[in-house]
């Protein structure tokens, strides 16, 4: 296995920072969902094995805990990419034709409804069904950042701009 | 005080103490069909078939009701059975309908409500796609095509075992049952109990058939194959023959077992009493030195897979007594390939048992000796129902025959064992005797009999009150546990049985619908000891030839080669480590630290974190490694950590690092820093 050693000692913090998140919430079972949320924002995904530690710690079943980050499309069990792309998908964005956005992205990564994130681990794309945006739609929101009145065109652009970047910044 | 009342139907019908609505209607003598609702577990009201319209309220579940003064409701208007039927169509719609090859037919809730309710048709499109099979566990096969939901296995596992082996995951429309992350279920926390399968509605969750491979042996002219017939299965399979709960039919067994083509069929009651000297003897010796108790029992491999996997700390506490379908199959194949002249492999021992769980006992490692296994098959209730079946055999018609010698002739106390309460009243009706040196009065100890699954006692043993609990239900045995180690309460002897009620309740058992069966088990297997002319286990002529001729003296050496075993931790959850910290170069020493419940709860957290600042302040990144590894099976010793190959016990930062170093030099690693 070759993983950089800088990666490796990340991932030893990632894990001591699970062990505060235990800590700070007590290991209180019933603060399980507020507790996989701050995981998840370790990880950006809540890996199986982290999860069976967690039910360890919480003396709960890893069965349970498989059901609660199953039943919320929140929670995320495979590796998601460092950018992840949310297109809505709602009445309005829908009617201002937001499937031909997610059909660009797919085409321009390669991806598809079952694989959904590329294998660089650099993009996610997901569907949701309404971002409260409708005024501004059809909306993108990348990571944070959200992008109004978007065009399959637009979208492929800051998709382009993303990867110049990781390009530039790999080189340095 | 005035009698409550409430009105069904327009009948005004009293009630008392009846936890919801259900109850008071089925009191009423009107059958309202349920999937999900048993009266044992908690109140899930997912499966809306017990729906009544209630005036004043409209239509509601009526599981989920208390009982009210004045209510009145109909159980049946046409609205009330549309619902039911539509609901029950729907249920249908993605279900596998292969009903004629479903070992479940015809003990199929689904089925039966199904015909009961008059569905003619599906109206709906299976939408679901096919799952995957999970047949990995010697004790149950997991279905998910048969699944409708109703939650049963997943409350039976939590709320009777407190295990949790299997949940709901998913939501909407992908919603399943199934162990964390998909796994299978040998991979999970399961302990093979099967009482999952017991309340499963349908065939999703069902005992795993043998029955194939039995009858491959009895076909195969070169093998004598030979029966033990567990005390729980005759008073409970006459139920498959449309016989009553509790019907004694030890003898119409025998009958079927010779007709199928067993060459001869002992009793695991016999084992049972041989169980019982053996284990009252350990408890005297234990209790004499006051050590390794309280003293659980290990008859039920349920409760022994539990402890080994929740309380690695009582694994010493555990009797060694093998349970009893053990020792008859180790007794078997040590004298009777003599006896008949025939080679040790030539000759097949197969277990007739109420329990999924036993299944996976036979196949223990502990339990093969020189690659032969001293039980060969299990099969369950309901698989000798079917194999009676399959040969043509009228049951019902049958004349009583009897056991073989000598492995056949039992006491009471050995048909007991089947009882909730048995084993431990068998082992009084030994040790009483042998400590106190007097003849037992009676044989009966009613104060330890009862339908509580958690029952406490005392009985004066040569002067000195022996305390003694009776657990079933994992759960229960769960909590009885923490008590002691809390320091709450005290015993010196614990039985533990999984199943409720023990092993009458087995989930290898005819399915029960009403709740009256198991205790007419219960006094069917407590009359059979009456009926008998011997109930104490000592007294069994059959057992005292046994030791006069092999096995000398109870505890022996040869009684412990074949008659006890040993036990070890087990991990729950079948995972690799987690490798943080590391190096590529081969030329490394390995850390791993086990974050398993155990250590986790001895803070082998804190100590990671304390390597993890050893490692970076040394600058020993290149050359060490640090793991967290979920259970090295060493529980006692916790926190547990590997340095390489050497293992360190109730670890700290000072008891390792001169390990490291040590390791460090040796390797010639520490010149690179």
């Amino acid at each position: 296995m070759c993983i950089s050693i800088s990666n490796e000692s990340v991932m030893a913090r990632k894990f001591e920072q699970v062990c505060e998140i235990l800590e700070r919430n007590n290991y209180d079972s019933t603060k399980l969902i507020p507790i996989l949320q701050q995981v998840q924002d370790v990880y950006r995904y809540l890996p199986e094995k982290i999860l069976t530690f967690i039910a360890t710690s919480l003396q709960i079943s890893p069965a349970k805990i498989y059901g609660v980050a199953t039943f919320y499309s929140h929670f995320a069990l495979k590796p998601k990419g460092k950018y992840v792309i949310k297109v809505c998908d709602g009445t309005a964005c829908h009617v201002k034709n937001s499937s031909a956005i997610v059909n660009a992205v797919f085409k321009k990564l390669g991806l598809s409804e079952t694989k959904n994130t590329s294998d660089d681990m650099l993009f996610t794309i997901e569907t949701v069904s309404c971002l409260g945006a409708c005024g501004i739609a059809p909306v993108v929101v990348v990571n944070e950042d959200v992008h109004s009145i978007m065009t399959p065109e637009k979208t492929t652009a800051v998709i382009t701009k993303l990867i110049k970047e990781e390009q530039y910044e790999n080189a340095v | 005080m005035k009698k409550k009342t409430l009105f069904i139907n327009g009948v005004e019908t009293s009630f008392t103490d009846e936890r919801n609505l259900l109850e008071v209607i089925r009191k009423a003598k009107i059958e309202i069909p349920t999937f999900c609702y048993h009266s044992e577990l908690s109140v899930y009201g997912a499966c809306r078939m017990c729906v009544v319209d209630i005036d004043g309220r409209g239509i509601n579940t009526s599981c989920t009701i208390k009982p009210e003064v004045g209510i009145s409701l109909r159980t049946h208007t046409e609205e009330v059975r549309n619902i039911r039927k539509i609901a029950l169509e729907l249920l249908l719609a993605n279900h596998d309908k292969q009903c004629t090859s479903c070992i479940r037919s015809a003990s199929c809730k689904l089925q039966d409500l199904s015909n009961k309710l008059g569905i003619d048709k599906v109206r709906f499109k299976m939408t679901d796609e096919i799952k995957p099979i999970d047949d990995s566990s010697d004790a149950v096969v997991r279905d998910p095509n048969k699944c409708i939901l109703c939650g049963d296995c997943v409350r039976a596992c939590y709320e009777i075992q407190d295990i949790g082996a299997i949940d709901f995951s998913f939501r909407g429309s992908k919603v399943s049952v199934e162990p964390a992350f998909g796994k299978s279920l040998t991979d999970v926390e399961c302990v093979d109990c099967g009482q999952c399968a017991r309340v499963c509605p349908t065939g999703a969750i069902t005992p795993k058939y043998q029955i194939k491979d039995v009858w491959k042996e009895i076909d195969n002219p070169e093998k004598t194959v030979i029966a033990q017939v567990a005390p729980a299965i005759r008073v409970a399979i006459g139920e498959l023959f449309g016989m009553k709960p509790g019907t004694l039919l030890m003898g119409q067994i025998v009958a079927a077992l010779k007709m199928i083509g067993f060459d001869k069929v002992f009793d695991t009651s016999f084992a049972a009493d041989l169980t019982v000297i053996e284990e009252a003897n350990e408890f005297i010796a234990r209790k004499n030195k006051n050590e390794n108790l309280p003293q659980f029992t290990s008859c039920c491999p349920g409760w022994v897979k539990f402890a080994e996997q929740y309380y690695p700390e009582y694994l010493n506490n555990l009797s060694t007594c093998k349970s009893p379908q053990q020792m008859l199959g180790a007794i078997a194949k040590e004298i009777l390939p003599e006896q008949y002249n025939i080679k040790k492999e030539n000759l097949v021992v197969v277990s007739i048992m109420p329990c999924t769980a036993k299944k996976v006992e036979a196949n223990r490692e502990e339990f093969m000796v020189d690659k032969i296994k001293e039980v060969d098959y299990v099969i369950t209730t309901q698989e000798l129902a079917a194999m009676i079946k399959q040969a043509g055999i009228k049951f019902e018609e049958l004349t009583p025959e009897s056991l073989d010698l000598p492995l056949g002739f039992k006491t009471g106390a050995g048909v007991i064992f089947g009882n909730s309460g048995g084993v431990a009243e068998a082992v009084l009706r030994y040790a009483y005797e042998k400590v106190n040196r007097v003849k037992l009065p009676s044989s009966d100890f009613l104060e330890i009999r009862g339908d509580e699954d958690v029952r406490e006692v005392e009985v004066q043993l040569n002067g000195s009150n022996v305390k003694i609990a009776i657990v079933a239900g994992l759960k229960n045995a769960r909590t009885l546990i923490n008590k002691i180690k809390s320091g709450e309460k005290y015993f010196d002897l614990i039985e533990v049985m999984a199943c409720p009620g023990g092993c009458i309740g087995g989930a290898g058992q005819p399915f029960i619908f009403e709740e009256h069966v198991k205790k007419e088990r219960t006094r069917g297997l407590y009359e059979t000891d009456k009926t008998l002319q011997l109930h104490k286990s000592q007294d069994n002529p059959y057992i005292q030839e046994l030791y006069k001729n092999l096995l000398i003296e109870p505890n022996s050496h040869v009684a412990h080669k074949l008659l006890h075993t040993s036990y070890k931790n087990r991990k729950r959850i079948l995972e690799s480590e987690l490798s943080f910290m590391g190096s590529m170069n081969s030329q490394k020493v390995e850390i791993k630290v086990c974050v398993g419940t155990n250590c986790y709860l001895k803070k082998s957290q804190k100590l990671m974190g304390q390597l993890f600042k050893h490692v970076e302040k040394n600058n020993l990144r290149d050359v060490v490694e640090v793991a967290a590894t979920f259970c090295m099976e060493k529980c006692g010793e916790g926190p547990n950590v590997m340095v390489d190959d050497e293992h360190i016990s109730q670890s700290t930062i000072e008891k390792i690092l001169p390990s490291l170093n040590k390791k460090l030099m040796k390797k010639n690693l520490l010149t690179i820093v």
